[in-house]
């Protein structure tokens, strides 16, 4: 909480991000070729074959999806209750590219099913939950677009945004109910302790790759939306 | 709570008299459930099967037509600032509003759904279930929608944006409600479908409004 | 070693890694390009508004 209140301040934020992001993006580099060297070292898998490769880049993008929402209802709400006009810089940076990694989940998701099931795509729970939260990002960035007054923007896309976030659990709970009266199973692995280490290794060394790009890209982007208000102020200024 | 009483009939005014009210979405409705054999092609078995889950489609889509309209008009003529001020919370102005949509609108259409099931091919001992999940439906896409068109006063896009921040949130009551319907269709357990429905539609009552009425009071700022 | 012997499963793995890699660059780029473009307005703007107003 103390790390919070330290960044809430823009002026000091700036001067933490500019020594902050490059350091995080250099780890994430340095994860990532660990973990696709350990994923291609690793052999394939029995029953998928050479395509358990693509686990390592979509299972990652399918965590940062969620994880980039949380981040936007969290800073939502942090914009809302406490008026933080850095908080809801911090939300609207955070949509694009939560948009950007569902978005690769669902194409390597699709790409990982089709050796297995025949089909580019399928409405499993897993793609169909992941479907509806890339419209959850594109509506919100589409509201966020078509209102000029900066904080109107921003209460407007932080109550949607919170109303998103009490739906995507409702969700995937009814999606998955949806699919167990189809009779389908998850396709996808379970991950987690029954996951070989052979895999689980490269697997997480990449999470945590995306998640320090994530937040390297995040505190640059939030830097631009900084800059971006005062560029706007001054024409502000400059106009009188 | 006769000053509740006063907003609602205001509101069902509003709502009924509103370019043709029900008959609009009513009209819709039939045209939607015309084009699907159309775009389907009339064969019975495929109609049949994709019957009540088209209905259901089908009102999500009715159910966005008269949104737009649920507060730009009161947004435009500055009707919703002295509402603002008046003596109603917004949020039980906005209770009102999604009521009495739902009563003009949701329900007439409601009426409609089993009967448009039934005509492309689904079975009549359907049909019970189909009305209530309708009914129940149709008052969760009436506050949920509502949630979206206070998002989106003041913007110039309209009908388009709403569509687009609502679709996604109507996606929980299109699985449910069309789900349950499925589900009693293929024999399977269609309770937790429809108690989830009426679940969801309360709850968006009792929670849209408060969403509502800080949408339109940002709105107003 | 890394094992980079994908046989028929190719056409799978080699476009979702393209993709990604892809989709990763365009964040980075996007991302970088919109810093660098605001702090500039941002500079240009100042530089702009201390002309206007003189030497203080």
């Amino acid at each position: 909480m103390g790390m919070i209140t330290a960044l809430a301040n823009p002026q000091r934020f700036m001067t933490v991000s500019r020594v902050a992001a490059p350091i995080l993006a250099a780890i994430a580099v340095l994860l990532a070729v660990v973990g696709l060297w350990l994923g291609f070292s690793a052999p394939p898998d029995y029953q998928q074959g050479a395509t358990v490769r693509i686990m390592f880049i979509h299972v990652p993008a399918a965590w940062l999806g969620m994880f980039a929402y949380a981040c936007l209802a969290g800073s939502s709400f942090f914009g809302l209750i406490f008026r933080h006009s850095l908080a809801d810089a911090a939300a609207r940076a955070a949509a694009p590219l939560g948009a950007g990694f569902t978005f690769l989940a669902l194409v390597t998701g699709s790409f990982w099913g089709r050796p297995m099931w025949g089909a580019w795509w399928v409405w499993d729970a897993r793609l169909t939950s992941f479907l509806v939260l890339f419209l959850f990002y594109i509506g919100y960035m589409a509201l966020q677009a078509s209102i000029d007054d900066e904080a109107k923007a921003a209460r407007a896309g932080a109550i949607l945004a919170l109303v998103g976030a009490i739906n995507l659990p409702i969700v995937k709970y009814s999606v998955d109910w949806w699919n167990s009266l189809h009779q389908g199973e998850s396709i996808f692995l379970k991950g987690g302790p029954a996951l070989a280490p052979v895999y689980l290794w490269p697997l997480g060394l990449m999470a945590f790759a995306y998640t320090f790009g994530f937040l390297a890209l995040w505190m640059t982007r939030i830097q631009a939306e900084i800059w971006r208000r005062r560029a706007g102020a001054l024409a502000v200024q400059g106009a009188r | 709570m006769s000053g509740f009483g006063v907003l609602m009939r205001r509101e069902l005014a509003l709502a009924w008299g509103r370019g043709g009210g029900p008959v609009v979405a009513v009209a819709f409705y039939a045209c939607v459930a015309t084009l699907l054999p159309l775009a389907v092609g009339a064969s019975p078995q495929r109609l049949a099967a994709v019957a009540p889950g088209s209905a259901w489609l089908a009102l999500a889509l009715a159910s966005l037509l008269s949104l737009e309209r649920l507060f730009e008009r009161d947004y435009e003529d500055g009707a919703l600032d002295l509402l603002a001020l008046g003596p109603a919370p917004l949020e039980i102005v906005a209770v009102a509003k999604c009521l009495a949509q739902w009563i003009s609108t949701g329900l007439p259409l409601a009426l409609f759904t089993p009967v448009a099931a039934t005509a492309l091919g689904a079975d009549p001992r359907l049909i019970p279930l189909t009305f209530a999940s309708a009914v129940l439906g149709g008052l969760g896409f009436a506050f949920v929608g509502g949630i979206g068109a206070a998002l989106s006063l003041g913007t110039r896009r309209g009908g388009v944006l709403i569509a687009v921040i609502v679709l996604p949130l109507f996606v929980p009551l299109v699985i449910l409600g069309a789900g349950a319907i499925e589900a009693l269709a293929g024999g399977l357990n269609w309770t937790p479908g429809f108690l989830l429905l009426g679940a969801y539609s309360l709850a968006f009552m009792g929670l849209g409004p408060f969403a509502m009425a800080a949408a339109c009071r940002n709105a107003l700022a | 070693m890394p094992n980079l012997e994908f046989g028929k499963y190719a056409a799978y793995i080699v476009p979702s890694y393209l993709i990604s890699a892809a989709g990763v660059v365009w964040m980075i780029a996007d991302t970088l390009l919109r810093a660098r473009r605001w702090r500039r307005e941002v500079a240009r703007r100042e530089a702009a508004r201390d002309k206007r107003q003189g030497p203080s």
